[in-house]
């Protein structure tokens, strides 16, 4: 059974609709990119899959989303809980206004995860470790993670993301405001990542699809265009629109 | 360049009725401000006397009011700033707003006729009530300011983490805007520090140490009042000694929160 | 971690953890309920102002009627309780103050925001701020021992001389009464009405100050342009004033005089209703008089509220606009 597996999926701001008939599925453990012109959908779609677009008042959702076979679109569903086992990264880093520690440590706290303090230090530790961090910052656990760099934010809004423990993440444009060093370690920690968790991620940057990824799905004007192996999307895609968009025809 | 000497003298002009303000107080005040001023009660003519339980009496007035005010305002401007973007909270806003024009007298008059007559006689908390309600239409519209002003991304990373919305609100928005909401509570302190009119017939006003809820309470700006319009030339020394503390712990205020916001812009 | 991932609590299909999820929906319901309450309150708060102020005053509004608002004498003794004077009163010393606040409050917001180097705006603004923050019994107590003297030995003497044909400005020049009354509210309301009219020009986009000094305007024609764009907004600041004016109770009943009466020259001592509360409410005698008194509370409330509001109104036509 496909981890997430969307059919039939339309979105809507108000009257505008801005998803058409999308159905896509994607497997345990893998990553897949989501490619595509500014303003053609990625990330409203990726939004829909942790219920984020929610917070828009006008924001209205057709079709189905199932995560591990359950409709998350049901009236029923916990978006809180939905949110926890869908983790996300943001466009722009958005640490909160608290210390290194007490960033990775919330999610966990406010979940209820960890047994004692002991157990949450281990996780937050965890957490950092996983995202790259901890050798940068263990000395300074205390401090304001507004002191962090812009790459090091990033990762810190990652170990804040894994330390709940999800299953999977979704990641928008997640080095779009990173230079060239930081963004490579975001992409080795991607891959890294990818052993334990499913991963979607939205990219303008077509080299960096094809460096992280395993399938690529690129989107236009809403509609879902192609969805096919990273190496083949590049080198042979069934779809001319595809071919011009990723050989830089337009964009 | 006509106008600009004009528009220039304007603003010198202004800035310069305060300077003169100020400096006359300091100028009158300083003469009469001594130890024993500070800590006696009000005595008749010719005794001497102080201000010493109309300081207490401010402190405390401003304290329960602030115990009330403070939180009830950051609560509405939470609710405006959060979920307030409906119809009712619509009406609510512009309430809100026009409640800080309304003169505070009129709040002086309101509370005598729902407390102090109910009750039949003049109370500090009577006057705390009073106050608490010039403070809460403050409190509301900066905090829903200064919450207005946590970036949206920062919420949405505490949602994404599984928080429900309370705790996004309570856990990252509210800590996220603290500074600036504890600076309007501190200028709506400044500001009920200040005031005379609602306490007239509220809290009265009194010449001894109080701190019964249900007795009549001395505050600085009553005793000010008192001095002032009297006959006598040693009380309205004494009143413009007053003035000096009052005028400084307000100034005080106003300076401390300029620069705390200052480092934050 | 991946072995961790089965004891956290999460199994297929499931989207519940530790806790139960009940548990954060009902948190939500509570806090929107409580934050609700809250706002609730506010709006019951004004409406309790009316309903307590009605009934409080509901003798004075049942004997005078509308007579109350016309009424010319306040007699307590005799028990006649006309509003007249004291609207009289409120009304001009509120316009006197505006006439002299208003071009000089646009003249200072003009100079800090168009014309003044920054580094001399910010210092200034703040000290015109700090004006507001000074308590009005302070100003009471300034202008009862300075405003006044200087006005009585200087100014009304030489208005007299110059302009003394006017009925405005004749009668004995004391130093108390509706000039130094409106004077003192001017400076009370100056920076109030600088601030807004700061806002407004604060928030005209530089575009459109580029677009006019391009065609060749200078900058002062320029910030007339601006001016006449943001006309309402400046309304709206003027009408603030006129609120924050009418409402000021304790500088001016330390000054205005506290007579109530109704006559053309400035010189003269006048009453307002703020003024009148403040000063006969803790002695009203009688359930006639101190109703009376009240329902000049409610018509405070009530214009003060309307004021308020029409205020507010222009002024977010000009926010709208430029948004």
């Amino acid at each position: 059974m496909s981890k997430i597996s969307v059919s039939n999926l339309n979105f809507f701001y108000g009257k505008a609709q801005a998803l058409h008939d999308i159905s896509l599925d994607i497997p345990e453990r893998e990553v897949i990119a989501f490619v595509g012109p500014s303003g053609c959908g990625k990330s409203t779609f990726l939004r829909t899959l942790n219920r984020m677009n929610d917070t828009i008042p006008s924001a209205r959702v057709e079709g189905q989303v199932l995560i591990d076979g359950k409709n998350i679109y049901e009236a029923n569903t916990d978006v809180a809980s939905l949110r926890r086992k869908v983790g996300m990264v943001f466009q722009k880093s958005n640490p909160f206004p608290k210390s290194i520690f007490e960033n990775v440590a919330y999610g966990v706290r406010i979940n209820g995860i960890h047994k004692d303090k002991a157990d949450l230090n281990v996780r937050v530790e965890k957490a950092l470790h996983d995202a790259a961090l901890l050798d940068e910052v263990k000395d300074r656990m205390n401090t304001s993670a507004f002191g962090l760099s812009g790459g090091q934010q990033q990762r810190l809004c990652i170990a804040r993301a894994l330390a709940v423990q999800p299953e999977v993440i979704l990641m928008d444009e997640p080095a779009s405001a990173l230079d060239p060093i930081a963004t490579q370690k975001i992409e080795e920690l991607v891959v890294e990542l990818k052993k334990q968790y499913t991963i979607v991620i939205v990219t303008h940057n077509m080299q960096q699809a094809a460096r992280v990824s395993d399938r690529t799905a690129f989107f236009m004007l809403g509609k879902l265009v192609e969805v096919n192996p990273t190496q083949k999307m590049f080198t042979n895609p069934d779809e001319k629109l595809t071919e011009d968009y990723v050989t830089g025809r337009f964009g | 360049m006509i106008m600009t000497t004009l528009t220039a003298a304007c603003a010198f002009g202004v800035v310069a009725v305060l300077l003169l303000v100020l400096s006359y107080i300091a100028y009158q005040g300083i003469t009469s401000l001594t130890f024993q001023f500070l800590i006696e009660t009000p005595k008749p003519v010719g005794e001497g006397g102080g201000i010493g339980n109309a300081i207490v009496g401010s402190l405390i007035l401003l304290g329960l009011a602030s115990l009330v005010g403070i939180p009830f305002g950051i609560a509405v401007g939470t609710y405006l700033a959060e979920m307030g973007d409906g119809w009712f909270g619509t009406i609510v806003r512009f309430v809100a707003d026009t409640m800080i024009g309304i003169p505070s007298i009129v709040f002086g008059v309101f509370v005598y006729a729902l407390v102090v007559l109910q009750q039949g006689y003049f109370s500090t908390l009577a006057g705390c009530v009073a106050l608490a309600l010039i403070m809460i239409p403050i409190v509301t519209r900066t905090t829903e300011e200064m919450i207005r002003l946590v970036p949206k991304s920062m919420r949405e990373g505490a949602l994404a983490l599984g928080a429900p919305q309370w705790r996004v609100t309570k856990d990252i928005v509210i800590p996220a805007a603290m500074t600036g909401i504890a600076t309007g509570a501190m200028l709506s302190v400044a500001r009920v520090l200040g005031e005379t009119a609602p306490l007239l017939f509220t809290a009265f006003g009194s010449r001894f140490y109080n701190i019964y809820l249900d007795e009549p309470m001395a505050s600085l700006t009553v005793q000010i009042y008192n001095y002032a319009i009297s006959p006598f030339e040693e009380w309205h020394d004494k009143a413009w000694a007053a003035t000096l503390v009052l005028v400084t712990l307000i100034l005080l205020i106003n300076i401390i929160v300029r620069f705390i916001t200052r480092k934050k812009y | 971690m991946s072995s961790e991932t089965t004891d956290n609590g999460l199994s297929d299909g499931e989207f519940s953890v530790a806790k139960p999820k009940q548990n954060n929906i009902l948190g939500d319901k509570i806090f929107r309920f409580a934050l609700t309450v809250c706002a609730a309150i506010i709006l019951l708060i004004v409406l309790a102002m009316i309903a307590v102020m009605a009934q409080s005053s509901w003798l004075s509004l049942k004997e005078f009627g509308f007579g109350f608002l016309v009424g010319q004498v306040w007699d307590p003794v005799k028990g006649e309780f006309g509003a007249l004077p004291f609207i009289y009163g409120t009304m001009v010393s509120a316009i006197l103050a505006l006439l002299i606040a208003t071009p000089i409050s646009i003249g200072v917001a003009v100079f800090l925001v168009e014309q003044a180097p920054k580094s001399l705006a910010r210092p200034m603004a703040f000290l015109v701020e700090l004006l507001a923050a000074i308590p009005s019994v302070v100003y009471g107590l300034w202008a009862i021992f300075v405003l006044a003297p200087i006005l009585r030995v200087y100014v009304q003497p030489f208005l007299q001389k110059t302009l003394g044909f006017l009925p405005f400005f004749q009668g004995t020049a004391t130093g108390i009464g509706m000039l130094t009354g409106g004077i003192i509210l001017a400076i009370m309301i100056t920076p109030i009405i600088t601030a807004v009219v700061r806002d407004i020009l604060e928030a005209v986009p530089v575009t459109q100050r580029e677009a006019s000094l391009a065609l060749g305007a200078t900058k002062w024609e320029t910030t007339k342009i601006v001016l006449a764009n943001a006309s309402s907004g400046i309304a709206g600041a003027i009408v603030l004033g006129l609120g924050r004016a009418i409402g000021e109770t304790m500088a001016i009943t330390m000054i205005i005089g506290n007579r109530p009466q109704i006559s053309a020259s400035l010189f003269d001592p006048a009453y307002t209703i703020a003024s009148v509360i403040a000063n006969e409410f803790t002695e009203a005698t009688g359930d006639l008089y101190l109703s009376a008194l009240v329902e000049m509370g409610l018509i405070l409330f009530l214009v003060t509220f309307i004021v308020n509001g029409l205020a507010k109104l222009l002024i977010l036509s000009v926010a709208r606009r430029t948004a």
